[in-house]
């Protein structure tokens, strides 16, 4: 879709109404912050449709319309509140001027087809809009933790020195408690000798479970596959009680018969819980890469005289690792971010990275908690990008072009 | 794959080693400051004397219920359990918990008096040894309730004088008796008053006019937190959170001390322990409630210890420097008007007062 379509000046009855309507939006939130809303709705929209008809009628000159409508917004924001206000005031400043213009010279239009109504118009921005309010919604969230796990304060507070974006607002001190608290570094170590072990087993199990399902000859197929999978669908807390019984039993004899040392069982009970939980995930994802995959290739193998073992590694096991990987990565996370059955099934030395973010929570609100989510969410972040170029790195060694 | 196995071997070897070196115990606790001033006056000296290393887990609001179901499981995995007496009473009943001989497996006071009598009263059960005295009791924010500061337990009940929300616990208890309080009850009938239907639905009644502009907290952490936000203008809770609050954040709050409610929390060793863990349990019990060890623990935060000869030892903040004496909920300038937890009655009205409690707040 180029440039194709001729554009045109459009009527000031439709640029500033608009403008106008937008000009409203931020005026119910500065009008809310100072007291009133409706005052706020009415004088954001006079102001920013004024400020249109001036830049059209008046000044004519886009360039250094462009620089009023910004600094001028920006020194409002500044008088109505500091440094955080003056951003958003410059922000704001240069979204208006580029609104205002965009639709006063129907930029707006140069990049659709040219034959398509004004409704038609509309609803392709407004479809844009939704959607980017959609990601606001669930990035939002996470992206006040970050600026919060950087407080001075030991409270979930958005102190005045940080809005106004002040040195001694800000520090790393809970930073610092992740790194040098035995508890959170017991905790991560915790983390990062479970996670990993689970999903092995989960993965290893998982997929051997995914193959042999597939099989049409493997009697009550589906039966078996839905019970593969509900730890999935159970409710959590559920599984998690009946684990606890379960593994109580299990830990009692390898402690009590085998002579295990306790810590070592309450690991393994923790391994194995959640390699169950991960189990579901890996037959899913694998499954559904078989799917796709050609059984004549297995068969032409061992017409060849490979073993079912050799076939299995050489030839079928590269064409199902997507799936075998991302399963496995939700078999991780899963493990990685789980709370409530370990809280079950784990005592004190199995503390992991959730639980104690848990009770961190619930016996004191300390930000460190922030701290650590934001440092997962760039793990996790980083882990991702990662897996993702191994994957492309590997279907370009193969020949396959990326999906 | 082969690495992949090599590689489980090896963590499964070093977590199997380093559990066969060290000696272990598990302490329950509640987290917070409060589980940080176990740690330095009592986990750190005795790692240090014993070689045993403690791990804390601070899961001592859901005791009671984690107790039981190790108890029926058959795998008890805590060996020192710190929790509030009311819990350490129920413990106790059940059978969940071990009975302690004070004055046999309990340290003397340092002039030879027997921890019986030092303990005193604080004894409330056989099988809960006493550690500290701490208050529930009123914080308000200093900036946001005008220049009259509250000073009597009514003002939280005072919606004109106070306008603004303030934080209640999410539970009968404390609430009925100040509601009563409150209402024109005296001190010594509140109890007598409360007994009875009609009472309740007093105390409920005076709740009921402060309800919307109330906000329920269920953790300790909560009021502190909603104080330093500024979303209530006053709250109840323990007063060593205040304390760290005003003193250790620097937070414009300050302590209404006035109806403050006394309660007692201490150690319990859960029954079940194989002989070598209750021995090191035992040990551990008696090096921790010594005189020495319960003065060291008001180092770090306010809260009072349960023995009489711990009181004189009291001295200041370990970083802050400053007195703790003042700080402390039995401080005669602080224990003006006060309430001891009411075990007996609690015992006995529990469930009822609850459930018509937890009626009243989904209304």
């Amino acid at each position: 879709m180029a440039a194709l379509t001729p554009i045109s000046r459009k009527p000031l009855s439709l640029v500033l109404p608009t403008a106008g309507a937008f000009g409203a939006l931020l005026g119910l939130f500065v009008g809310t912050a100072n007291g009133s809303g409706f005052t706020g709705v009415v004088i954001g929209a006079l102001f920013v449709a004024v400020m249109g008809a001036f830049f059209i009628l008046v000044l004519k000159n886009e360039k250094l319309a462009k620089w009023i409508s910004i600094l001028g917004i920006g020194a409002l924001g500044l008088w109505f509140a500091g440094i955080p206000g003056a951003v958003i005031g410059l922000l704001a400043g240069w979204f208006y001027h580029w609104l205002i213009y965009w639709l006063y010279e129907g930029r707006y239009r140069a990049r659709l087809l040219p034959y398509l109504t004004s409704g038609q118009v509309l609803w392709h921005y407004t479809f844009r809009v939704i959607c980017g309010a959609i990601f606001v919604f669930l990035i939002t969230p996470i992206l006040v933790v970050m600026p919060l796990s950087f407080n001075a304060e030991d409270f979930f507070t958005f102190t005045p020195e940080m809005l106004r974006f002040e040195a001694e607002g800000y520090s790393l001190k809970h930073y610092r408690d992740f790194f040098s608290n035995n508890e959170w570094q017991r905790s991560f170590k915790n983390s990062l000798i479970i996670a990993p072990i689970a999903t092995v087993i989960s993965v290893s199990l998982g997929t051997l479970a995914a193959i042999g399902l597939s099989q049409s000859h493997v009697p009550f197929r589906r039966a078996i596959m839905a019970i593969l999978i509900s730890p999935m669908i159970v409710p959590l807390i559920i599984s998690a009680t009946g684990m606890f019984f379960f593994y109580s039993d299990i830990g009692n004899w390898l402690e009590g018969t085998l002579g295990l040392p306790k810590t070592f069982v309450g690991y393994v009970k923790v391994v194995l819980a959640h390699a169950v939980l991960g189990i579901p995930f890996v037959i899913i994802t694998v499954t559904a890469t078989l799917v796709g995959f050609d059984h004549s290739l297995t068969r032409a193998a061992a017409n060849m005289g490979a073993n079912p073992v050799t076939t299995f590694f050489k030839v079928q096991m590269p064409l199902i690792l997507p799936g075998v990987i991302s399963g496995g990565l939700f078999a991780f996370i899963t493990s990685f971010d789980e709370v409530v059955v370990v809280l079950f099934v784990g005592s004190a030395s199995q503390k992991t990275l959730p639980w104690q973010m848990f009770t961190g929570l619930r016996e004191q609100i300390s930000p460190t908690i922030l701290a650590v989510a934001t440092i997962l969410v760039a793990l996790s972040i980083a882990l991702l990008t990662v897996v993702e170029l191994l994957r492309r790195r590997s279907e370009k060694l193969r020949g396959l072009s990326p999906a | 794959m082969s690495t992949k196995t090599k590689l489980l071997a090896i963590v499964a070897a070093s977590v199997a080693a380093s559990s066969l070196v060290a000696e272990e115990m598990t302490i329950v606790s509640w987290g917070g400051a409060y589980s940080k001033s176990q740690l330095r006056a009592y986990h750190e000296p005795y790692s240090e004397k014993s070689g045993v290393t403690i791990i804390n887990d601070d899961s001592s609001a859901e005791a009671v219920a984690k107790l039981r179901a190790m108890n029926e499981a058959g795998n008890v995995t805590w060996d020192v359990v710190d929790v509030v007496a009311a819990d350490a009473i129920r413990l106790c009943d059940e059978g969940l918990a071990m009975e302690i001989d004070a004055d046999t497996q309990l340290a003397a006071a340092p002039d030879g008096t027997s921890a019986s009598d030092d303990f005193g009263d604080l004894l409330v059960s056989d099988c809960f040894i006493p550690q500290i005295v701490y208050s529930t009791t009123f914080g308000y924010r200093t900036d946001l309730v005008g220049d009259t500061p509250p000073s009597n337990i009514c003002d939280v009940f005072d919606l004109e004088a106070y306008p603004g929300k303030r934080s209640l616990e999410k539970r009968a208890i404390n609430n009925m008796e100040w509601a009563l309080l409150c209402d024109g009850v005296a001190k010594d009938d509140v109890y007598s008053v409360l007994e009875t239907p009609e009472g309740q639905d007093q105390a409920l009644a005076k709740l009921d006019t402060i309800k919307d502009s109330v906000v329920w907290w269920s953790a300790g952490a909560d009021t502190p937190q909603l104080l330093a936000d500024g979303e209530v203008i006053m709250g109840s809770t323990y007063n060593g959170r205040l304390f760290s609050v005003i003193e250790e954040q620097k937070q414009p709050v300050a302590m209404l001390w006035d109806a403050q409610v006394f309660d007692l929390d201490g150690w319990i060793i859960p029954t079940g322990l194989s002989e070598e863990r209750k021995a090191r349990a035992l040990d551990y019990i008696m090096f921790a409630t010594d005189t020495q060890r319960l003065a060291d623990q008001a180092k770090y935060i306010s809260y009072g210890p349960a023995r009489k000869s711990s009181a004189p030892l009291v001295g200041k903040h370990a970083d802050l420097g400053i007195d703790m004496a003042p700080h402390m909920p039995t401080d005669p300038e602080n224990a003006k008007n006060t309430f001891l937890y009411n075990y007996e009655f609690w015992a006995d009205y529990r469930d009822d007062i609850e459930t018509k409690f937890q009626a009243w707040l989904a209304k």
